[in-house]
């Protein structure tokens, strides 16, 4: 008596784990494991949106000129590129559940395309920020005249939009290994969980930077 | 004598003849470090937090030594007075943080739960088990840097780090806050792992209203630590990046408020208080059921007391801070919380207590520990009362009286509960029975040696001696000496805890299956378990402790 | 009323402000409420353990799981007496932050690891005397990191934050003389930032003020400094004795060489003196670290920096 007897199925995916009982509970555990997964990030995040909320009640001129400094038309571009990624991401997820390879392949590489399209952005975005000394905290040195606590600001910025980065640097690391996994053919209408999963995981970078944008740009 | 049914397996007696228990089944250290059984990691977590609790209570130790006298007792050789204070200071924030941090935090769930969890359920491993086994890594990584904290400039900030003399301080603040920064995600994984394996690898018939109550405990104490402990590892970060570049939002000359920090940190550190208990209110429900052989009174309000006070307990975290500057509304409302999270605690109590009612009940280790529990417990939470109260706690604030509280609540809560629930628990961890005599010895002594120590610790405080103080007021000696000799009796009381469980590796004679008799699924396989857990798939038809039920269908002769 | 409630008084510190005794109170209440239900539960339980011991193996268990009435009564009523508590509490701590309206403001400043107090008449010192029988504010603020002051005797405490004024009240309606802790961990002598409150009649609090302008008339400069080398809290660092301390002693300094951390000498004259204790960051002596704090220079008088340095020249080794 091993587990033969067990298998409430035959042929299964050779991804199956085996400490699960079929792919329907592999697939559901992993779906809900990444909500989790999620909603630690959204606390992870909360605190420096909490600090942003109190600081810009504290020094509300400071907010509303220091927001100047930023290129709303860069950040709106970038914008404009996740939310592009997240299509393709999703495209990319639709592709693996009715077995077509190539689109998978395709529509990840867009999107990895996308998130660097992102990085680059910021890479400028930050330069220009460091070569007018606006820094965070003690590093700040811009010599212009900004009214209450800009180092507050720009410390807010950069680790906001830095915490941010990372998670996208991160999102990149996953979406290649994914690459390589769908170029070997792994995804299919019988198993896409990984696929699916990043793309919750990708929507949520997405979603972060949609509210980032509006509170760090925008300011009216 | 099972009452579920295991498919494909035998009745009765689980044949672990054929296969090998989950300590044999593999061989060599590599089987250990990359290991994905839960009950291999569980048992390596059980290492761990024994060999870093024996150097936080050494460090404790410590402490009570150099508190002897007002002037203090120079038993590390310092130099001169500052030298002296300062290492006191290292001593003390050493003894909290290994405690917290790698103690006291991952204890029960790390360790029990790891090993427990997918065997009450009737489940082959956790739903992540790669995630698990990185879990363990992260903890050991983490660990690493506290360590080396520790050897470098070592800490003297308090476990708390509050700002801005942890972001002025000459010792090592950023490797300690970043160990407990990566020890934080250790917690989240497991977290997550165990509230996906309960909502989706429960055996067949396992309804929630059977699950176990230290299933339930585990869930919440899960919840909070997905979603708590991200907060504290966000500030931990800031607070690197204070020391290192001056971000300026916790430093009060660039506009920053240090009493921020002070939000933040507690909104994480009141949470995992409950982390650090709910996994106890679970074993002593699994053990004073077993051991008295009835079904729990309240199961439902057991439960969800349970997840009441995860979710009340976010909201309770300016109680710490009634005095540090914040509005006297806001104040108001945190006390008002806090009272309202005493209710669903003191509804467990009783129910324990109510659950003795026509019991029958041995006295065995485990069970000594259970009351052990009640009382200390119970003072610890009574005690809390003082401290809910807005008037009473201006005066009792940063004394010994809440020093003598958490660790009423904390040690003699959580850890007496711990090291119950080890003894319960160890001959299906082992396969080996301990020493019921000298583990009632152990018991008796760290009970005594416990009360000395941490009573004394009540009146002084409310005195009026202050926490954290290196030297002290001659009038406050008496109570001092009196806490120190109790922690030597302690320490003698959980050395022989330590001496029985090492002896019982070494020469326990064999565990049955089954030896409380006890109807979870956990006991339903092996001593130790076979690597895989059960043979087959459980399918369960009765609730954890329906013993009066089960016992009565033995007697008259049904399956 | 500044009794001390006679149950407390086996916990407690004498009450000596007039809301102590309101909050000794609510703190007896709890207690009683909390030995009646300690003696409930762990009786009840004790009782059980004992009547319902194990005797034999196939003993039959009651099948009790729960009982309505029973379990809404053991949540509804620690759920009163907790609200009860609650609000007792909430109307002690109200009352302890409202401060009345002609309180004595003194102003309190916190600083590793001492407390200066400063007086209406801007007169400063590091002990806090004040009037009996009158409400005193004390508006805190702190120079480095945080501190909390904390009078068991009076059950006021409040921390004391950099950049920022905190605010505690009291009243005390008779003399006495009670220690003051600091009660957030702050450092290497935290345990030593300790000061003393002194309620004295309003005629004697008033002459105190009047003498912290400058030096008593008829004393010798030197027996000022004296004075003002307790006042001051030298002493908390700096030993007249050659005893080691956070900072370097004063007996035998006089006239010597000094070696100073950046390698160089310095003869330990009136003007080194001087300045070290008005800009300490200046010159470091070798072994010492720098964290004298560097507001004494706003603190003294001049008269009272001229005694100092007079006082520590006649512990000196005149070479």
């Amino acid at each position: 008596m091993g587990h033969a007897a067990d298998h409430a199925h035959s042929g299964h995916s050779p991804f199956f784990q085996h400490h699960f009982i079929d792919m329907r509970q592999q697939a559901s555990s992993a779906k809900l494991g990444m909500w989790l997964f999620l909603a630690q990030e959204v606390l992870f995040f909360s605190v420096l949106f909490m600090a942003y909320f109190i600081f810009r009640t504290l020094y509300p001129e400071t907010w509303l000129v220091a927001h100047y400094k930023l290129d709303a038309a860069l950040g709106g571009l970038n914008t404009v590129v996740l939310l592009f990624s997240s299509l393709t991401m999703a495209l990319a997820v639709r592709a693996a559940q009715v077995n077509a390879k190539k689109q998978q392949v395709i529509m990840l590489a867009v999107t990895i395309a996308c998130a660097f399209v992102f990085l680059v952005v910021k890479y400028f975005e930050y330069m220009s920020k460091i070569g007018k000394g606006l820094l965070p905290g003690n590093l700040y040195s811009y010599s212009g005249d900004i009214p209450g606590a800009p180092e507050l600001f720009f410390t807010v910025y950069f680790c906001m939009t830095g915490l941010h980065g990372i998670h996208v640097v991160a999102g990149i690391i996953v979406l290649f290994w994914l690459l390589i996994r769908a170029g070997k053919g792994h995804f299919n209408s019988g198993y896409y969980s990984p696929m699916e999963n990043v793309g919750l995981y990708w929507h949520l970078v997405d979603l972060v930077w949609i509210f980032l944008f509006p509170l760090l740009y925008l300011v009216k | 004598m099972t009452a579920s049914t295991i498919e494909t397996a035998g009745h009765g007696e689980a044949h672990g003849a054929e296969e090998p228990s989950y300590l044999a089944a593999k061989k060599g250290l590599m089987s250990w470090i990359f290991t994905v059984d839960h009950k291999r990691i569980g048992v390596m977590y059980l290492a761990s937090i024994g060999l870093f609790f024996l150097i936080g209570g050494l460090l404790a130790l410590g402490v009570r030594t150099m508190l002897l006298n007002p002037e203090g007792v120079n038993i590390f050789g310092a130099d001169n007075p500052a030298q002296y204070k300062d290492w006191y200071n290292q001593v003390f924030t050493l003894h909290g943080a290994i405690m917290v941090f790698l103690v006291i935090v991952p204890s029960i769930p790390a360790s029990l739960g790891n090993f427990l969890l997918p065997l009450q359920l009737g489940a082959k491993d956790v739903a992540f088990p790669k995630l698990n086994l990185a879990s363990f890594h992260i903890y050991f990584v983490g660990s690493l840097f506290m360590i080396y904290a520790i050897l470098s400039h070592s800490l003297d900030t308090g476990w708390t780090f509050y700002t801005p003399y942890s972001t002025t301080t000459s010792t090592s603040v950023i490797a300690a806050t970043f160990g407990a920064f990566i020890l934080g995600f250790s917690s989240i994984f497991t977290g997550l792992n165990f509230i996906v394996t309960v909502h989706k690898m429960r055996a067949p018939g396992l309804t929630w209203d059977r699950l176990p109550l230290l299933i339930w405990g585990l869930y919440a104490t899960s919840v909070i630590q997905v979603l708590a402990t991200p907060v504290v590892a966000i500030t931990l970060l800031l607070l690197i990046l204070e020391r290192t570049i001056g971000i300026g939002i916790f430093d009060p000359t660039l506009g920053g408020d240090p009493v921020l920090y002070q939000h933040f940190f507690w909104f994480y550190s009141h949470p995992v208080v409950y982390v650090m208990i709910l996994p106890a209110f679970g074993v002593i429900s699994d053990m004073i059921t077993a051991h008295s052989r009835k079904a729990i009174f309240g199961y439902k309000a057991i439960a969800a007391s349970s997840v009441a006070i995860a979710f009340i307990g976010f909201l309770v975290w300016g109680h710490h801070m009634f005095v540090s500057g914040q509005s006297p509304i806001a104040a108001t409302v945190f006390s008002f919380l806090t009272f309202a999270v005493a209710v669903p605690t003191a509804i467990k109590v009783f129910s324990w207590v109510a659950t003795l009612y026509g019991g029958s009940i041995k006295f065995t280790a485990p069970m000594w520990y259970v009351y052990a529990f009640l009382f200390l417990f119970t003072i610890g939470g009574l005690t809390g009362i003082y401290l809910g109260a807005l008037s009473v706690d201006v005066h009792l604030h940063d004394t010994y009286f809440v020093v003598a509280h958490f660790h009423y609540v904390m040690m003699g809560g959580t850890f007496f509960a711990f090291i119950g629930a080890i003894h319960h628990w160890w001959p299906k961890m082992f396969g080996k029975m301990y020493n019921e005599t000298l583990a009632k010895v152990a018991c008796f002594l760290s009970f005594t040696g416990f009360n000395l120590t941490f009573f004394s610790q009540f009146i002084m405080g409310a005195q009026g001696m202050p926490r954290r103080y290196a030297t002290y007021a001659a009038e406050f000696q008496a109570y001092h000496v009196a806490s120190t000799i109790g922690s030597y009796i302690l320490a003698a009381g959980l050395f022989t805890s330590l001496f029985v469980m090492i002896h019982s590796l070494l020469k326990g004679e064999k565990a049955p299956q089954n030896p409380w008799n006890a109807v979870s699924l956990e006991w339903e396989t092996t001593s130790p378990p076979i690597e895989h857990n059960f043979h087959g798939t459980p399918v369960v038809t009765h609730g954890p402790y329906d013993f009066p039920e089960i016992d009565e269908s033995q007697a008259t002769g049904h399956h | 009323m500044m009794m001390t409630p006679p149950l407390a008084a086996f916990w407690l510190p004498p009450a000596a402000s007039t809301f102590a005794s309101s909050v000794d109170n609510l703190f007896n209440f709890i207690t009683l409420l909390n030995i009646f239900f300690f003696i409930l539960i762990v009786g009840a339980m004790a009782y059980f353990a004992v009547k319902y011991k194990r005797r034999s193996e196939d003993q039959k268990t009651s099948p009790i799981r729960g009982n309505h009435a029973i379990e809404i009564a053991w949540s509804a009523i620690p759920g009163v007496l907790l609200l009860v508590i609650f609000a007792w509490g909430f109307q002690g701590f109200m009352h302890m932050s409202v401060v009345p309206e002609d309180a004595e403001e003194i102003r309190v400043t916190g600083q590793k690891w001492s407390w200066a107090f400063t007086y209406p008449n801007g007169g400063t010192s590091n002990e806090l005397v004040v009037p009996v029988g009158e409400p005193v504010q004390l508006t805190m603020s702190s120079v480095d990191v945080l501190h909390s002051f904390y009078v068991p005797a009076f059950r006021a405490k409040r921390d004391v934050l950099p950049n920022r004024y905190t605010v505690l009240w009291f009243q005390s309606d008779e003399p006495g003389e009670y220690p003051v802790y600091c009660t957030e961990y702050c450092g290497t002598s935290h345990s030593e930032m300790v000061a003393t409150v002194r309620v004295v009649e309003r005629d004697a609090y008033e002459a105190f003020m009047d003498e912290l302008g400058g030096c008593p008339d008829g004393e010798s400069l030197e027996a000022c400094g004296e004075v003002m080398y307790t006042r001051y809290a030298c002493n908390s660092c700096h030993s007249n004795d050659g005893a080691g301390g956070v900072g370097p002693t004063f007996a035998g300094l006089y006239g010597t060489q000094r070696a100073l951390a950046d390698g160089s000498n310095v003869l330990a004259d009136e003007t080194y003196i001087a300045n070290s204790i008005v800009n300490p960051a200046d010159q470091i002596a070798e072994g010492f670290q720098p964290v004298m704090p560097g507001n004494y220079g706003q603190q003294l008088s001049e008269e009272q920096l001229n005694a100092l340095v007079a006082y520590i020249t006649s512990l000196g080794g005149q070479e």
